[in-house]
């Protein structure tokens, strides 16, 4: 054999591999230009993102049960920012400030954040299980988080100073291990049909349903019917400082798995061969597994359980924009979010002033969307 | 083909052991013993028994031999998705064991067998994905990070190679079988590697995608010294592109050789247990084989 020594290093390959076939003309970046996630792409997409996140949170801010003129919002929230809040002339002005501040505002931003992390955690967890349809609701992760949150208000959790900060943890604690057992399930041979899986889900749900309902039933009827509208998927106007432990919950466990894009991407090509790749997948799984059931827990203890957009936003998201997790990550928080604050801008006025739980509002705009993906595009899922 | 073949006196052990200097081992094999463990039964069969043998570099080595085998296994080895419970193997005389997975990543590519994709990435940015052993470190992990234009320019060369170029902008979910195998093949191209690890890779192409890729290996073994070991069902063609041949049956080594000394007759009927009709094809001279046709079971 008359091969060169193995002595040069893999830049040495790289640099034959790029002036090798001398007809083709080397125009760098000619045949991806195009085919490739560009940083400007990026930027402009997440821009106009962010843009309509504005205007449909000001669309949203507008309607209520005493719609307000958009020139006050935008005052308002100005307002906020420059003149100090201590100047009161208990005028209408005054009353149309506090409901904007007081009681729209903190829902709406609690929709975003709650839209947000549903459809991260919905990327995520398809990127991970190699799934289109999985989603924390449907796989179960939610009633698993929810069942959590259940017995922490049994124990008595939700009336200590401390609920904001440990009834996630609640529904941490439970969402993880439904997302263990649904991994369990879902790794346990070579690739699990996706019916199977599918599957796992709804065992999941009756089971965790059932012992929720039990709990529910237990509980003072006072409580219970509470406990009904917030299983259901209910925002309310939370506080500031609830507000805040959401939102730290939430960006620290963006951050993290956004850590994991790349490898992210690289699952998708399966699980050897991302480890043939040098990607750490037991590390990455880890670290998407207690970051996902974190979001879900601490969504699922402010809002309930809010099904489907975790599903659909991502996939309407990749098709539109395409499966690099890069932008696919950021840009499906973003739609999430605000398609929440739409949903529940239509919750709290469609029929005013009685309240709809959101969740039923997206279940129905997410239950035929499922259907259409199992039934029409089956051939894309296993 | 056949230079090569003449080039490489005897076969077997003897030509890494004699012929070639040590440093042009890329794969040294020593008994290696692995099974699947399992938490019911702590006795499961092994998967691979006693299997000895080198690879050289620039080389390429067909792994055959029936369903169950172990040749998947043994590949899986090769790349340590899997460890094996006795024995060990070297990579250019380093553990593989010792070596980080990133590490590796940039000396072995591997192309597993078809796995269906799900995620509409693009071609490009499949093939963009070989890059990333080959990632800047501490910043972000990797997680993040963008690909150098010198990445982008390795990427478009392996596009080029395996003539998938105008398929760029393609969906991965949206390819035949044949483009989609050449972009997983262009994937691990990207990577640099000194060897490629390929499962299968012709088993869903046509005849022109067939020829097409065992002569691109055999070109980037010319041009690179690349180093390839590849499974393949199909015996006639690693007789045409493989410069040695493991034979692997119930997990032990059964012959390893040239394709000459490995496609025999009686060696066949003992492996698969079936006879077969062995000529030379025609201008290459290489072993061929025929299965039995019918009047010949008939008349049996």
């Amino acid at each position: 054999m008359k091969q060169p020594a193995i002595t040069g290093s893999s830049r040495s390959c790289a640099a034959r591999l790029s002036h090798g076939q001398g007809d083709a003309p080397p125009t760098r970046g000619h045949i991806v230009q195009g085919a490739i996630l560009t940083r400007s792409r990026l930027i402009l997409i997440l821009g106009l993102l962010t843009l309509t996140a504005v205007v449909v949170s000001l669309i949203c801010l507008h309607f209520g049960a005493q719609p307000i003129a958009y020139g006050d919002i935008v005052r308002v929230l100005m307002g906020v920012m420059t003149v100090d809040q201590t100047k009161t002339d208990g005028g209408s002005a005054d009353i149309t400030r506090t409901i904007l501040l007081q009681i729209r505002l903190p829902r709406v931003l609690l929709g975003f954040l709650v839209g947000c992390s549903l459809a991260s955690v919905g990327v995520v967890l398809q990127g991970l299980l190699r799934n289109p349809l999985a989603d924390p609701y449907v796989l179960g992760v939610s009633s698993g988080a929810a069942l959590g949150a259940a017995l922490g208000v049994l124990c008595g959790v939700g009336t200590t100073f401390l609920a904001e900060a440990a009834l996630p943890a609640c529904g941490f604690a439970g969402g993880i291990v439904a997302l263990v057992i649904v991994y369990r399930m879902a790794t346990n041979s070579e690739r699990l049909p996706i019916h199977s899986l599918l599957l796992t889900g709804v065992i999941l749900n009756a089971i965790f349903s059932a012992l929720i309902m039990f709990i529910t039933s237990i509980l003072d009827p006072n409580r219970s019917y509470g406990m009904m509208a917030w299983l259901m998927g209910t925002l309310t106007s939370p506080t500031y400082s609830g507000l805040v432990g959401v939102l730290v919950y939430l960006s620290i466990s963006l951050i993290l798995l956004f850590r994991q894009v790349r490898a992210m991407n690289i699952l998708a090509l399966g699980e050897d061969a991302a480890r043939s790749l040098g990607v750490d997948t037991e590390r990455a799984k880890r670290s998407i597994f207690v970051l996902t059931a974190l979001v879900t827990g601490a969504v699922v203890s402010v809002s309930g359980m809010i099904g489907f957009i975790g599903m659909v936003v991502p996939h309407a998201v990749r098709l539109a924009i395409g499966a690099d997790h890069r932008l696919l990550l950021p840009a499906s928080a973003l739609v999430g979010g605000t398609f929440l604050m739409g949903a529940d801008t239509m919750a709290r006025t469609l029929i005013a002033p009685t309240e709809i739980p959101v969740g039923i509002i997206t279940a129905l705009a997410g239950g035929p969307f499922f259907v259409y993906l199992l039934l029409w595009r089956k051939d894309r899922l296993a | 083909m056949r230079g090569v073949q003449e080039s490489q006196p005897g076969g077997g052990n003897e030509l890494c052991e004699t012929h070639v200097v040590k440093a042009c081992c890329a794969y040294e094999v020593h008994s290696l013993r692995f099974r699947y463990q399992s938490t019911e039964s702590s006795n499961n069969p092994w998967i691979l028994d006693d299997v000895s043998f080198q690879v050289s570099q620039g080389e390429v080595l067909g792994i055959v031999g029936p369903n169950g085998s172990g040749k998947t296994s043994l590949l899986k080895l090769l790349a340590r998705l899997a460890s094996p419970q006795q024995g060990g193997i070297t990579l250019f005389q380093r553990d593989l064991t010792a070596m980080e997975q990133d590490e590796i990543a940039r000396i072995v590519g591997v192309v597993p067998q078809d796995t269906p994709q799900l995620f509409p990435f693009t071609v490009a940015e499949t093939v963009l994905m070989g890059r990333f052993p080959h990632r800047p470190r501490n910043r972000w992990g990797g997680g993040v990070g963008w690909e150098s234009e010198e990445d982008v320019a390795i990427a478009e060369d392996a596009m080029r190679t395996m003539d998938i170029a105008h398929l760029a902008q393609r969906a991965v979910t949206d390819l035949s079988g044949g483009e989609r195998q050449r972009t997983m093949i262009a994937r691990a191209l990207a990577q640099t590697p000194k060897v490629m690890l390929l499962d299968e890779p012709t088993a869903f192409l046509d005849l022109h995608h067939q020829v097409e890729i065992g002569s691109v290996l055999c070109r980037l073994k010319d041009e690179r010294g690349l180093t390839v070991v590849l499974i393949s069902h199909d015996l006639n063609l690693v007789s045409q592109y493989c410069d040695r041949l493991l034979l692997l049956a119930e997990g032990q080594v059964v012959r390893l050789g040239t394709p000459d000394e490995v496609i025999e007759p009686l060696v066949l009927k003992q492996v698969y247990r079936c006879q077969v009709l062995i000529d030379r094809h025609p201008t290459s001279g290489m072993p061929r084989v025929t299965l039995p046709g019918r009047q010949s079971r008939g008349n049996k």
